[in-house]
């Protein structure tokens, strides 16, 4: 068998890693917010190439990269729709309707929670709290916050969605 | 009664107070002058922190000024040092930093930058939170702002101080250093042993708020707000059952009800208060009928609380504590690491166990073993606080509202949810 090289990561990256790792006395604390860069520019979540090349970059083991992307929930491992709904459920969106945005939200994009729709456009996710208690409840649209959400809300924001 | 004196948020409601042309119109920079330009040593910084009482607003309330004194001296001790600052909000129900950060990163910085100067420290790091996109990007822009207008960088108004701010977007200090976010065991302690290895100094972001305003309006003017023991004013967050929730400041020791009543126009729906968090989820329940009591960390500790991040949560009379108390135990399980067994085990058992009591599956014996489960994540059993955090609102829930959960228990149903409706609805109506 023929030895297959490590999948490598775009020019435009490494370029920009290298000038990140300048910043800090170990070039291993770049990874996070590399790993970061990688979900925006490369798809929208991590493949196991994408964490190749990048322990490949750091000089990291695979299964260490592995390790501290799938710590945080803020990384995806695994395909996911073109627009993320990140519903918070903890306790004082809960207290104000959480569930009833969560299940709105599933229903007008046909993503289950945790899941993906059939025409791949959306996933809806649970997550923790995100810091938007007091204009509770809300979610994460692709990286927007919606607060004060009522069901009209979600039901027109979602629709809206290119 | 004159109203009292804001200053945390008095530049947060103008238009644009993100940027340095607002922040520099509205005092911002000036208690850096001040330091710079009037002599002040590092020292008589660090003793200015300290005759003002500032305590950190990070929940653990300890004197900012003495943490300060804890580094090393730079003369016996020459390795780099750092400052991480904490804004990685993420104490369920605290929202306070997140307007801070969007609002007047400027503040921040200017409170960085005094921080490090009595320090002496060199280099800072902001870690917010991944999900903090505009609060980053504000964070961001108002440092390149800084950087351009010489405020940050090398030779700060052409004197001795340099010094360089990373705003990162990453978990603090494990996680800076790019491992996962594994918190560590205490000792060492980060002033001796933080960052890399180098003495670190770790503060949260409303802490460093307060530092110029102390700078320029003096120790004095600042103990005249507050209590004693706890001086100054701090950002409550109040959410769920009002009629206004909001992120709003007050002297220290304010009573929660006028908290809840003034700023927060009362209960929703004119209805009752049963049940209310003072901190956070961490510092657990407490009866609605202690709604009295001062929002200050003397006054809470021998109501057996804490002010923790003063993120008051409110539950309304038609409210479920133990479903309420099942969202965060869930919450806690989520969040445990796993390195310590009473943690992993205690907060997966916690979670379990009030989700079958909420359901109608729980047996009387659930209720003991909640309080014997949540004795053995006491403080010093695990690495971090985590496990504790889990405990006391479990511990809480015991004390306050025993018959809640045996009536869960008796019934075999949650008694607050109409036969109609699915046990994992939510914990109160949607609007
Ligand atoms: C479970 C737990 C949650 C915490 N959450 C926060 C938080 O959301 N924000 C924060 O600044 N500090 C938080 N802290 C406290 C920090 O660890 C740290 O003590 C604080 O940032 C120190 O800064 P201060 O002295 O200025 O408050 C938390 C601690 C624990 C144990
Ligand atoms: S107490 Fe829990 S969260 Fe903290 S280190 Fe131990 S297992 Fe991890
Ligand atoms: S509980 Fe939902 S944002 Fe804080």
């Amino acid at each position: 068998m023929a030895a297959t090289r490590p999948p490598v990561l775009p020019e435009h990256l490494r370029s920009e890693f290298e000038e990140l790792v300048s910043h800090y006395p170990e070039r291993k604390a770049a990874l996070i917010p590399a790993l970061h860069r990688c979900q925006e520019e490369l798809g929208g979540w991590l493949s196991p190439d994408t964490l190749e090349a990048c322990a490949d970059f750091f000089g990291l083991e695979p299964v260490e990269v592995f390790g501290v992307a799938s710590f945080y929930p803020m990384f995806q491992l695994r395909p996911r729709g073109r627009h993320m709904v990140s519903v918070c459920h903890n306790i004082s969106c809960a207290l104000r309707g959480a569930e009833e945005v969560l299940e709105k939200a599933c229903e007008v994009t046909g993503s289950p929670a945790g899941g993906i729709s059939e025409d791949g456009r959306f996933s809806v996710q649970r997550v923790e709290c995100q810091g938007a208690c007091a204009s509770a409840p809300m979610f994460d649209l692709d990286g927007v916050y919606h607060e004060n959400l009522t069901l009209d809300d979600v039901e027109r924001i979602l629709r809206e969605v290119k | 009664m004159k109203s009292p004196e804001l200053y945390l948020l008095s530049r947060t409601n103008r238009p644009d107070s993100h940027t340095l042309d607002v922040f520099r119109r509205h005092e911002g920079y000036q208690a850096l002058e001040r330091v710079l330009k009037g002599g002040f040593s590092p020292q008589e910084v660090i003793g200015m922190v300290k005759d003002s009482g500032l305590r950190g607003r990070g929940g653990a309330g300890f004197p900012t000024g003495l943490k300060w004194s804890f580094m090393p001296d730079p003369e016996k001790d020459p390795r780099p040092r750092y400052l991480a600052v904490n804004a990685d909000e993420s104490e369920p129900g605290t929202c306070k930093d997140r307007v801070l950060l969007e609002k007047d990163p400027h503040g921040l910085i200017e409170g960085i930058l005094i921080a490090c100067y009595a320090m002496q420290v060199k280099t800072a790091y902001v870690y917010v939170r991944g999900e903090y996109r505009l609060p980053h990007d504000r964070v961001a822009k108002a440092l390149a702002e800084a950087r351009a207008a010489g405020w940050v960088g090398e030779n700060i108004l052409d004197s001795d101080f340099s010094c360089e701010i990373c705003g990162e977007e990453t978990g603090l200090m494990e996680s800076l250093e790019g491992k996962r976010g594994h918190p560590r065991p205490k000792p060492p302690f980060p002033a001796g042993f933080g960052l890399w290895g180098q003495p670190t100094t770790v503060n949260n972001v409303e802490t460093l708020h307060n530092v110029p305003f102390i700078i320029l309006r003096g120790a004095e003017w600042y103990r005249s707000m507050g209590t004693e023991k706890s001086p100054g004013n701090i950002l409550v967050g109040i959410s769920g059952h009002v009629e206004r929730p909001g992120v709003y400041e007050v002297p220290l020791g304010t009573s929660a009800q006028k908290i809840l009543e003034d700023h927060a126009g009362g209960v929703w729906k004119g209805r009752k208060l049963k049940a209310w968090i003072p901190g956070g989820s961490s510092t657990g329940f407490l009866p609605g009928s202690q709604i009295g009591l001062s929002m200050d960390h003397d006054s809470l500790k021998e109501a057996g609380s804490m002010l923790g991040t003063a993120a008051m949560i409110m539950l309304d009379e038609t409210a479920c504590v133990v479903r309420a108390m099942q969202v965060m135990a869930r919450f806690y399980d989520h969040e445990s690491c796993g390195q310590c067994s009473q943690c992993r085990e205690g907060t997966e058992w916690l979670s379990q166990i009030f989700r079958r009591i909420e359901c109608g599956d729980g047996r009387v014996e659930d209720i003991d073993l909640l309080t014997s489960l949540a004795n053995g994540m006491a403080p010093g059993k695990t690495i971090c606080a985590l496990a504790d955090a889990a405990a006391i609102p479990t511990h809480s829930v015991v004390r306050h509202f025993r018959a809640e959960l045996e009536a869960h228990v008796e019934q075999g149903r949650c008694p607050y949810l109409s036969n109609d409706q699915p046990s994992q609805a939510t914990v109160g109506a949607h609007a």
